[in-house]
C-alpha cells in the first residue's frame, strides 16, 4: 500500500498531465459551445507542455539560463574534485584510445536526463553535442568560442548516431593534445583527446590547463563541486516554446472562426448550428424537436 | 555558399519568404502571378532535387550548418523526393489554374491573403516532407494545418457551412497534432534525440512500454491528419465547402503528405523488430484500410453533392494506401507510394473539373452536372478520364495503382484482400458512373437553378486541368517511371526497417 502511494506521489507531475489532458479532451467532446471547445483544446495542449517540461527536468537542476558569472570556474575542476580515479591520472597518454567508444555508452543515459555526464574540453573541442542533449554546462559553452565552427570541423559525413561527434578529427586532436602537453605537462604528445565520458554518471575532467569544460553529474555536484551548475535539459523547453506558439496560433484561429460563425449564424452553440443548417437545407428540422429554439438562419454568410 | 549547395532548403525557404510578400502586392492579378511564379520556382527546385537524389542518392542538409543530431537536418531520399515533386508539381498546376475560380469564390479584397495562405500551406507540406527531424515534422504540420483552416473558412462567402467545417477540422486536426507531439515527447524521453536517423539507431533493440505508447500516440495523431477511416469525419465537410481551388490542392497533397509521414515513422524510425509494428500492420492498418475502402465508397455512392462524393472517395482511396502499407513488403510499400502519387493526379484532375463546373453553373450539386457534355464538353471529358482513372481502367494511372496493389496482395498471401480491392473498385464504378450518366445522358436544365451557359471553362483553367489529365494517361502508360522510383524508394525504406526485402 505504501509502495503504491509512493509510486503515485513520486510521479505526481505525470498525474497532473493525465488529469489535465483528460479534462481538456472531455470538454472538447462534451461541450456544445464553440468557445468552450477551444478552451478545452487549450487545456489539452497545456497538459502536453507540462509533460515536456517534466521530460526536461533533472533533479537538483536549475533553469537552463546561462549565468555569466560562472566564467572562469571551469578550470578549477580539472582533475581535482570529481574525476574518476582511474581516468584522472593517465588520460593524457591514452587519449587516443579514449576518444573512441564513448558515444555508444552514453546513449543509454539520455532518457532520464539525469545520467549522461559529459565533458567538453576547449574552444575547438566544445563540440560535445551530447552535452547539449542532456544538459549544457555553461563553461563548456563559454569556452567554445564558436561552437558552430567546431561542429563543422567534426567530420559532418557520418551524421548518424552520436559517436561521430565525440571523436575529434585526428589532426585537431593532435594539435590540441600537443599544445596542452607541450606547454604544461611536458609529457610525450598523445594522438587523441578525451572528449566524452565513459561512465555516464561520474564527471570527468578533460584537462585542467585547457579552460576545461566540465559537466558535472548530479552526484558530482553533491560531492561539493559547488561551482558546477546543473541545468535542466533545455531542449524540451525550446520544443515547448515552439509548441506554445503553435497552441496560441491554434487558439487564435479557433476563436476567430467562432467569431465568424457567430456573425454568420448568430449563435455558437453546436446543436443550434446544426439545426440552422438543417433548416437551410431541408426547410425543417429532421424529427423537428423544438422549432422555436432554432434561431432564424442568417443570410448565407456574407463577410462583414 | 553557392546556391546548389543550398538546394535542399530552397523548396521550403522560397515559398516561405515569398508568402508574406504577397500581402504587400496590390489586390487583383498581382498576387496570383506572384504565387504562380513562386510555385513554379519551387517546382523547378524540386525537380532539380529529385534529379540529384535519383542520380547520387540520399542528400543530407544541415540547417544553419548545425550538424545533427544537435541541429535540424533535411534529409532527402527517393521516397520524399517523390512526394516533394508531387506536392510542388500539383501546386505548380493548381496555382495558375485558380485565377478565375478564385475571382469568383473569394472576395477580391482577400485575394492577397488567400494566395499568401496557399503558399504557406505549400511550405508546410513541403517542410513536413523534407525534414529529417521529428519535432520539425510537427511544426511544419501545424504550419500547413493552420493555413488550411483559414483557407477552408474562406469558402464561407459561398456557403457559411465552410465555417463550421473549418472549425471541426481545427478541433480534430489540433487533437491529432497534439497526440503526435505527445508521441514525439515519449520517443524523446526514451532516446534523447529528435533526429530521425538518430532515433532509428537508438531505438534498435529497445522495446518498452514508453516506446509502445509513443508509437500509439503517433499512429493516432497522424491517423487523424490523414483521415484514416474512423477518424475521417472532418474531411468530407472540409473538402465540400472549401473554395474549389483549395479542395483541388488539398485533396491532391495534404493527405498524401500525411501518408508519407506515416510511412516515414513506420519504416525509417521504428523497425520490424518491434512486435507492435507488425501488430499495427495486421490489426490496425489492414482492417481499417479495408473498412475505409468499402464503407467510404458505399457512402460516396449516395451523395448528391459531387464534391462530397469525391471527398468520401478520397477516404476510400486512403484505405488503399494503408492496405498497401499493411502488407509490410517491398511490393506493398511500392503500391502505396505509387498510389499516393497516382491518386494525387486523379483527384487533382477531378476536383479541378468540379471547379470548372462551379465557375459556370455556380454549384457542385449533381443536378448542376445534368447534360454537361452538351454544354462543357472539354470539362466533361476531363472529369470522365479522371473518373475512369479512379475506377482503375487500363491506360490510366488508377489501373497501375490497382495492379501494383493486387500484385502485392497476392504475393503477400492476402488473397482475400485482392478480391476486396477489385470489389471496391466496382463500387467506385457505381459512383463515377452515376455522375457520368448525369453528364452524358441527361438533358441540360432549361430553367431553374442549374441552367448552364453554353460555354466551356476559360483556357486558363482548361490547360492546367488537361495537363493533369494528360499526366493521368502518361503515367498510366509509362508505368516504369513511377514504378521504378517507388520500388527503389520502397527497397531503401525496407532495408532501413530491417524487414525481409
Amino acid at each position: 500500500m505504501e509502495a503504491a502511494i509512493e509510486f503515485i506521489l513520486d510521479r505526481y507531475n505525470y498525474w497532473i498531465v493525465i488529469i489535465l489532458m483528460m479534462t481538456g479532451l472531455y470538454i472538447v467532446f462534451a461541450r456544445g459551445n464553440l468557445v468552450k471547445k477551444v478552451v478545452g483544446l487549450n487545456l489539452f495542449q497545456t497538459s502536453v507542455f507540462i509533460f515536456y517540461i517534466t521530460i526536461g527536468k533533472i533533479a537538483g537542476g536549475t533553469a537552463p539560463i546561462y549565468r555569466g558569472d560562472e566564467v572562469g570556474h571551469g578550470g578549477d575542476h580539472g582533475d581535482g574534485d570529481h574525476v574518476n580515479g582511474d581516468h584522472g591520472g593517465g588520460h593524457h597518454g591514452e587519449g587516443g584510445d579514449e576518444s573512441e567508444g564513448h558515444g555508444s555508452e552514453q546513449n543509454g543515459d539520455h532518457g532520464e536526463g539525469a545520467g549522461g555526464a559529459h565533458s567538453a574540453a576547449d574552444p575547438s573541442a566544445g563540440q560535445d553535442a551530447e552535452g547539449l542533449h542532456a544538459k549544457v554546462d555553461n563553461t563548456a559553452l563559454d569556452h567554445s568560442n564558436d561552437l558552430k565552427e567546431a561542429l563543422r570541423n567534426v567530420d559532418p559525413a557520418p551524421a548518424h548516431g552520436g559517436e561521430s561527434l565525440h571523436v575529434l578529427p585526428e589532426a585537431d586532436a593532435d594539435k590540441i593534445a600537443n599544445n596542452v602537453l607541450a606547454t604544461d605537462l611536458k609529457t610525450p604528445p598523445a594522438n587523441g583527446f578525451d572528449v566524452g565520458d565513459a561512465d555516464g554518471v561520474a564527471a570527468e575532467g578533460a584537462d585542467n590547463t585547457v579552460d576545461g569544460a566540465i559537466d558535472g553529474a548530479v552526484d558530482a555536484a553533491l560531492q561539493g563541486a559547488g561551482e558546477i551548475i546543473i541545468y535542466t535539459n533545455p531542449l524540451p523547453h525550446v520544443l515547448i516554446l515552439t509548441a506554445i506558439v503553435v497552441g496560441v496560433a491554434t487558439t487564435a484561429v479557433g476563436l476567430a472562426l467562432a467569431v465568424r460563425i457567430r456573425e454568420a449564424y448568430g449563435t455558437i452553440e453546436e446543436d443550434e448550428l446544426e439545426a440552422a443548417d438543417d433548416i437551410a437545407e431541408f426547410g425543417h428540422l429532421p424529427g423537428a424537436p423544438s422549432q422555436a429554439s432554432a434561431p432564424p438562419p442568417a443570410s448565407s454568410g456574407a463577410p462583414a | 555558399m553557392n546556391l546548389i549547395a543550398q538546394l535542399p532548403v530552397l523548396p521550403v525557404i522560397m515559398p516561405l519568404v515569398m508568402a508574406p510578400l504577397t500581402l504587400l502586392l496590390p489586390k487583383g492579378r498581382a498576387p496570383y502571378f506572384w504565387a504562380t511564379l513562386s510555385s513554379w520556382l519551387t517546382f523547378a527546385a524540386c525537380i532539380w532535387l529529385f534529379m540529384d537524389v535519383s542520380a547520387k542518392g540520399e542528400i543530407s542538409y544541415f540547417l544553419g550548418d548545425w550538424a545533427p543530431p544537435l541541429g535540424i537536418e533535411y534529409r532527402v531520399d527517393l521516397a520524399n523526393a517523390l512526394v516533394l515533386l508531387l506536392v510542388s508539381g500539383i501546386a505548380a498546376v493548381v496555382f495558375p489554374f485558380g485565377y478565375q475560380s478564385v475571382k469568383l469564390e473569394i472576395d477580391e479584397r482577400q485575394s492577397p491573403l488567400f494566395y499568401c495562405a496557399m503558399l504557406i500551406c505549400m511550405t508546410g507540406l513541403l517542410g513536413v516532407t523534407i525534414t529529417g527531424d521529428a519535432f520539425n515534422v510537427f511544426v511544419f504540420l501545424e504550419i500547413s494545418s493552420l493555413s488550411t483552416y483559414a483557407l477552408i473558412a474562406m469558402g464561407a462567402r459561398r456557403d457559411r457551412r465552410a465555417l463550421t467545417a473549418a472549425f471541426n477540422y481545427l478541433v480534430m486536426g489540433t487533437i491529432g497534432a497534439t497526440f503526435f507531439v505527445i508521441g514525439i515527447g515519449l520517443l524523446y524521453q526514451a532516446t534523447g534525440t529528435l533526429n530521425m536517423a538518430d532515433l532509428h539507431d537508438r531505438l534498435i533493440g529497445e522495446d518498452n512500454r514508453m516506446i509502445e505508447a509513443g508509437f500509439a500516440f503517433i499512429l493516432v495523431g497522424i491517423g487523424l491528419k490523414l483521415a484514416m477511416f474512423p477518424m475521417h469525419l472532418w474531411l468530407p465537410n472540409a473538402y465540400t465547402y472549401a473554395p474549389s481551388v483549395v479542395t483541388a490542392f488539398l485533396a491532391a497533397t495534404a493527405t498524401k503528405v500525411a501518408v508519407y509521414v506515416l510511412i516515414r515513422f513506420f519504416f525509417s524510425i521504428f523497425n520490424f523488430d518491434f512486435a507492435f509494428i507488425s501488430a499495427a500492420f495486421t490489426y490496425v492498418l489492414l482492417p481499417l484500410g479495408l473498412a475505409g475502402m468499402f464503407i467510404a465508397s458505399l457512402v460516396a455512392v449516395f451523395q448528391d453533392d459531387v464534391k462530397r462524393m469525391l471527398a468520401y472517395s478520397s477516404v476510400a482511396q486512403i484505405g488503399y494506401m494503408l492496405l498497401g502499407l499493411s502488407f509490410a513488403t517491398v511490393e506493398g510499400l511500392t503500391a502505396s507510394l505509387v498510389h499516393v502519387f497516382n491518386h494525387a493526379l486523379m483527384k487533382g484532375a477531378l476536383f479541378m473539373a468540379v471547379a470548372c463546373v462551379v465557375l459556370r453553373a455556380g454549384s457542385h450539386s449533381i443536378h448542376a452536372f445534368a447534360g454537361l457534355s452538351k454544354r462543357m464538353p472539354v470539362t466533361t471529358w476531363a472529369f470522365l478520364i479522371g473518373g475512369l482513372s479512379l475506377i482503375g481502367v487500363p491506360l490510366t494511372v488508377g489501373f497501375v495503382s490497382k495492379w501494383f496493389l493486387l500484385d502485392a496482395a497476392f504475393s503477400a498471401g492476402y488473397w482475400y484482400a485482392g478480391f476486396l480491392i477489385v470489389a471496391s473498385s466496382l463500387i467506385a464504378l457505381l459512383y463515377v458512373g452515376r455522375v457520368a450518366e448525369v453528364m452524358l445522358l441527361r438533358e441540360p436544365a432549361e430553367e431553374g437553378k442549374y441552367v448552364l451557359p453554353k460555354q466551356d471553362a476559360p483556357l486558363s483553367m482548361l490547360i492546367p486541368m488537361w495537363i493533369l489529365v494528360a499526366a493521368n494517361i502518361y503515367f498510366g502508360v509509362r508505368t516504369d517511371l513511377t514504378g521504378d522510383i517507388a520500388t527503389r524508394a520502397a527497397e531503401a525504406l525496407m532495408r532501413m526497417a530491417g524487414g525481409a526485402p
